[in-house]
């Protein structure tokens, strides 16, 4: 695949060109709700998630009634359930089989999502892109090989096996989640990086800063990192939000996220079991990693069409 | 070709040598003494001595190491610690779940991904192609465990076409056991699939503004003809690529999704293991698992020389 | 009647308008050469004929093919013309073969999807064409792929699978400007004997007005969509009326004016280059076989003094490259000693060192870190010096003055300029520290003629002016020939002739030289024997 990374006109406020582009701002849009929503969680929740309440449990959504009877003849069956459940006001998307507020616990794991996912993004573009750059600047050397090599070995290790790993021997927690989907998001960012890289390397721009003195080192961080920084951010938002299906993943087979904090994965697996009779356990943490997830995707996605110099161009 | 088969056959071994190495440090390095690890606090000296005994622990580190590896080379998995049975004979019943689960859902989501890649590359921009593109940005959204639990809830408990879970073994007959792992199939299949919908379109759409699309086209094909002639197969390059990755992705899915069918698999055992602390299981089903993920990328390697001829000279 | 007859073709893509009123004709056996600068509209012409364009097209007015309607015909009648009675040609003979399929497919498809012969009977049409491509079955098997063959070899190819069904018209676009000059002129005499055997009409479109004096009967000249003169070939050479003709007819053999007083101090070596070599690793042709190295620069001497403009030509391949990297000090050599005012080149040589050498590219787009500002791009050889200067900007803005700049340009960013003035600022970023030495590595080899001639005539100004001696790199002997006092002729990473310009051009004396001025089109040469003929 060859990488066009340059854009032609830099001074683009390409933010600006971003907000024209309807999937970036759907995305953006639910991006920012559910970023709001793991910041709230820490000033307010409507009521305590470690709280057991079992006077209140498993209360369904006060609408789920009528969500489950839309398109159906008659009132006693149910597209969720085949009894009319109980609701209160009080509890708006109802409460788990402890009595658990739904609606506080999605604010919570929203939380923990975004947290896991953005450190472990996080190691992966701190140890991922030098070391790509390293290797795109000593291209066919030895460390370019041993670089790529270890990046093949991680492959051949998906982030569930390094999770696997590290609980057999530390026993599970949250640290560990975010250490496997880290561990997973260097070598994604290493290649990147260094197919970025070497097609920039052939430029003669590079050989000009070359002739003018610049070692390696600094070309990599004047000319190659800047250039592409596009191609980064965009699949930051697309590790990010794989990084929120890993962790959920991670959880709901318990080796990521432990009791008491809540984490969407980790409602996914209590509701499993109760899923015949009070199937919005599961589906409301579903439908909040896969808005949480599409929201990143699409403003990745709109990202990607805004700073493609091709598309650009055509557009012009 | 036999000179790239040759390397390629050389990396293989060499990531497995040291995929192995990484394994065997984490496993019997890390958590210093696997042995007193293993049984807990409360074990008593002679108990862990005995242990330690049986495990070959008191030889040094790298004869531990070779050890393993001949063992292996042998079929050897060593005795697990909590069933007191060979793990070569735990593995070998679970195999053949876990690994036909991860093909016949690699399969579905080929099968699915290529018409609809073509379909929405040939007919770029129009309503189906924004359709297809919408749908697939969703399926990538979409949690495989959470949609395995939702197809459970729609067509297995409300339906009532599949069973809810289990696994009936393959000695029952090839059509009871594929149908078995058919819901458990569809649910990895669907989010890989969107991916792989979306990759071979785009690949698709490259490949046609190449020049030799130009020059078939003043040939007299027409545009369908030079798309199926000489497009399809370029387009393919890519698409392989993610096929080798999804592999490794649909082998750690299958862990996962086992849960949600309650299907005697790896992922049954290696969580069992990790539970239990019996380090034994958990180092075999993880060599096993990344084994497989290798091998795969291996088979792709080749699968690349057979489609690019480019390739076939050995100096890839 | 004529064989193609286009008239008042006009074209828009989307709400840009490329084509206005456009009108040519051509008979069977002939030659028509179309000729343009970037943008003049020629490719899109051809594109109109055979009806590819992107799209958003809209054309209007009338392409008449042996009596029929292109424009109103639909797209299944337009495939069975195509590759039939159309035949087309284009510029990038690497990318226009299909990479997986072997060349005998490639041609045999022509061959199939426009008759219903058997895939044996196919191949056997598409061995007939090959063959008479000059591609000969013994070297050239029928499954051979695209990437075991040469540019020209495959340029070869495409022209096979054009003319296996012998069309009446075969178009070419820019066919041999990615070619050497020994290739492209055995592709031009391939293409002369095809239309001379086959009675067929031929369009060759390019940019290069000699290659057109030499091949075509009659020409059009092209100018941002509008035909601006046409005619016989040698009466529109001989009497040009548009001005825009009389433009690119003297830009296309302008030799700049030099200055009489300029001196070339041979006292004074500025560049060195003695015995050098540079080897690569082979690659491996076995498994069991030390792989043998490749000497890309074998055993090379000569000298630049100063004021001297020094020309280096050869053909890709040759080697010229490798030993620009080295004279730049980017890469080491296995042998023999590069020196600039007598201090010796290599790779860690002491920064202060590099001012002495900067180096023009051929890309002007390619020169430029698209994120800087033009201030930056050009103080960026500031980095040689220990210290950089305090008075920053006005040595930026002088340099941009001294290549017909202005200084307001430092704050923009380089998107904004044209190729050329692109190329003018890469001249200012060399010039910076005032070198001894600037490489020029076909510098002006992507520019359209008249932009060319301008920039030779800066070139030739500054070298002038400042006495700067210029290492001039080039394939294309006209440009040579018009800016340096010596040439070298550098073949297979030897120099194999040296000497005073003019008299190298003039009397070349080792065969290989002869090959290439033989080869290389000229404008006049053409002229004469076309006159000579009639």
């Amino acid at each position: 695949m060859s990488i066009d990374v340059v854009a032609e006109d830099p001074r683009d406020n390409l933010f600006l060109v971003a907000l024209k582009s309807p999937s970036f701002m759907i995305g953006l849009v639910l991006t920012l709700i559910f970023s709001s929503a793991a910041v709230l969680s820490f000033i307010w929740t409507p009521f305590d998630v470690t709280e057991v309440d079992i006077a209140h449990k498993l209360l369904c959504p006060p609408f789920q009634d009528w969500i489950g009877n839309l398109g159906l003849p008659s009132p006693d069956n149910n597209w969720f359930s085949s009894w009319k459940c109980r609701n209160d006001p009080a509890y708006i998307l109802g409460t788990d089989h402890l009595g658990r507020d739904m609606f506080s616990m999605i604010l919570v794991g929203a939380r923990t999502s975004i947290a896991v996912a953005f450190i472990a993004v996080g190691i992966g573009i701190v140890a991922g892109v030098p070391l790509g750059l390293a290797a795109a600047a000593r291209l066919g050397s030895l460390v370019d090989e041993l670089i790529m090599r270890t990046n093949d070995l991680v492959f051949a290790f998906p982030a569930l096996l390094i999770a696997i790993l590290i609980t057999a021997v530390y026993g599970p927690s949250a640290v560990n989640a975010i250490i496997a989907i880290g561990i997973f998001n260097i070598p994604v960012f290493a290649r990147l990086a260094r197919g970025a890289a070497l097609s920039l390397w052939t430029r003669e721009f590079v050989l000009a800063a070359q002739v003018a003195g610049k070692g390696p080192a600094r070309i990599s961080l004047e000319h190659i990192l800047p250039n592409i920084l596009n191609l980064l951010i965009v699949q930051s938002t697309i590790q990010f939000s794989l990084g929120i299906l890993a962790e959920a993943g991670l959880s709901y087979v318990g080796l990521g996220v432990q009791p008491p904090t809540p984490s969407w994965g980790r409602m996914l697996s209590d509701a499993q079991t109760m899923i015949s009779f009070a199937p919005h356990m599961a589906l409301l943490p579903g439908i909040a990693i896969i808005l949480t997830v599409l929201g990143l995707n699409l403003m990745g996605d709109g990202l990607r069409d805004v700073f493609d110099p091709k598309l650009r161009r055509s557009r012009t | 070709m036999l000179v790239f088969i040759l390397k390629r056959l050389l990396s293989l071994v060499l990531t497995l040598i040291a995929a192995s190495v990484v394994i065997f440090f984490v496993i019997e390095v890390i958590p210093g003494d696997p042995a007193s690890f293993m049984m807990g606090f409360e074990a008593s000296p002679e108990a862990v001595d005995a242990l330690r005994e049986q495990l070959g622990l008191n030889a040094p580190l790298w004869e531990r190491y070779i050890n393993w590896i001949m063992a292996l080379l042998r079929g050897d998995f060593g005795t697990s610690y909590t069933y007191k049975v060979p793990v070569a004979e735990l593995v070998s019943d679970r195999i053949w779940v876990s690994l036909p689960l991860a093909i016949y859902a690699l399969i579905l989501s080929v099968v699915i991904a290529f018409p609809v890649g073509v379909l929405a590359a040939s007919r770029r921009n129009s309503a189906t192609d924004v359709t297809i593109m919408g749908a697939t940005q969703l399926g990538i959204a979409v949690p495989n465990f959470w949609f395995a639990m939702i197809l459970v809830l729609l067509l297995a408990i409300k339906a009532r076409w599949f069973s809810a879970g289990g696994f009936p073994g393959w000695e029952e007959g090839f059509f009871p056991a594929l149908k078995a792992l058919t819901l458990p199939a569809v649910a990895l299949a669907l989010p890989q699939a969107s991916i792989l919908s979306r990759v071979m379109r785009s690949s698709l759409l490259d490949t046609l503004s190449e020049d030799y699309i130009r020059t078939a086209r003043a040939k007299g094909l027409s545009r369908r003809q030079a798309l199926w002639r000489h497009a399809l197969r370029n387009a393919l390059i890519p698409v392989l690529t993610i096929i080798g990755l999804q592999f490794s992705f649909l082998m750690a899915g299958s862990v996962i999704i086992e849960k949600v069918f309650f299907l005697p698999g790896m992922g049954s055992l290696v969580f069992l293991g990790i539970t239990q602390r019996d380090l034994i299981v958990v180092k075999s089903v993880v060599m096993m698992l990344v084994f497989a993920v290798i091998v795969v990328a291996f088979l792709v390697d080749v699968a690349y020389a057979f489609v690019d001829p480019r390739l076939r000279k050995g100096r890839a | 009647m004529s064989l193609l007859h286009v008239r008042d073709l006009s074209l828009k893509i989307g709400d840009t308008d490329i084509l206005h009123d456009v009108d040519l004709s051509l008979e069977g056996g002939e030659i028509l050469g179309i000729i343009g600068e970037s943008g003049s509209g020629k490719s899109m012409t051809a594109l109109s004929i055979m009806q590819l364009l992107p799209a958003g097209s809209t054309t209007a007015g009338s392409i008449m093919l042996n009596g029929e309607s292109l424009l109103d015909m639909d797209e299944r009648h337009m495939c069975s013309l195509r590759g039939n009675e159309v035949g087309m040609i284009f510029q990038e003979p690497m990318t226009a073969l299909n990479p997986v399929k072997t060349i005998g497919e490639q041609v045999a498809e022509t061959v199939l999807v426009h008759s219903d012969v058997s895939r044996s009977e196919a191949m056997k049409i598409a061995r007939g064409a090959l063959d008479r491509v000059e591609l000969p079955a013994e070297q050239f098997p029928l499954d051979r792929y695209p990437h075991e063959l040469s540019g020209g070899q495959r340029q070869r190819v495409v022209i096979a699978l054009a003319i296996a069904l012998r069309p009446k018209l075969l178009i070419a676009d820019e066919p041999t400007t990615a070619l050497d000059v020994t290739t492209q002129a055995q592709i031009l005499t391939l293409l002369q004997k095809l239309v001379e055997e086959d009675g067929m009409g031929l369009i060759l479109i390019t940019h290069d007005l000699a290659v057109v004096a030499d091949m075509a009967d009659h020409i059009a000249i092209m100018q941002k969509g509008v035909v601006v003169e046409a005619g016989e070939t040698v009466q529109v050479f001989r009497d040009m009326k548009h001005p825009y003709s009389k433009t690119l007819f003297a830009a296309s053999s302008h030799v700049p004016v030099r200055d009489e007083n300029r001196v070339i101090d041979l006292e004074k070596k500025v560049l060195s280059v003695s015995g050098v070599v540079r080897e690569y690793q082979g690659k491996r042709t076995s498994l069991f076989r030390r792989p043998v190295p490749f000497r890309a620069v074998d055993n090379v001497s000569f000298d630049i003094f100063k004021g001297e403009n020094v020309g280096l030509v050869g053909e890709s391949g040759c080697g010229k490259s490798t030993l620009t990297r080295a004279i730049l000090g980017l890469n080491p050599v296995q042998g023999g000693e590069i020196s600039l005012l007598d201090v010796r080149v290599a790779p860690g040589m002491p920064k202060s060192m590099r001012a002495g050498v900067q180096v023009v590219f051929q890309d002007p787009y390619g020169s430029f870190n698209p994120r800087w500002k033009v201030e930056r791009l050009v103080a960026e050889p500031f980095h040689l010096l220990d210290s950089p200067p305090d008075n920053r900007r006005e040595r930026v803005a002088e340099a941009l003055e001294n290549v017909g700049m202005s200084a307001a340009d430092m704050d923009k960013y380089i998107h904004e300029f044209s190729g050329g003035q692109r190329q003018r600022i890469a001249i200012a970023r060399a010039l910076l520290l005032r070198p001894d030495l600037i490489v020029l590595d076909e510098a002006v080899s992507a520019l359209d003629v008249s932009i060319r001639a301008q920039i030779l005539d800066l070139l030739a100004e500054l070298s002038d002016r400042l006495g700067l001696s210029y290492l001039f790199i080039s394939h294309d002997l006209t440009v040579v020939r018009a800016i340096t006092d010596r040439v070298l002729v550098m073949k297979d990473g030897k120099i194999v002739e040296e000497g005073n310009s003019e008299e190298v051009f003039r009397s070349p004396q080792h065969p290989y030289t002869r090959e290439l001025l033989a080869a290389a089109p000229d404008i006049e040469k053409a002229l004469q024997a076309r006159q000579e003929r009639a």
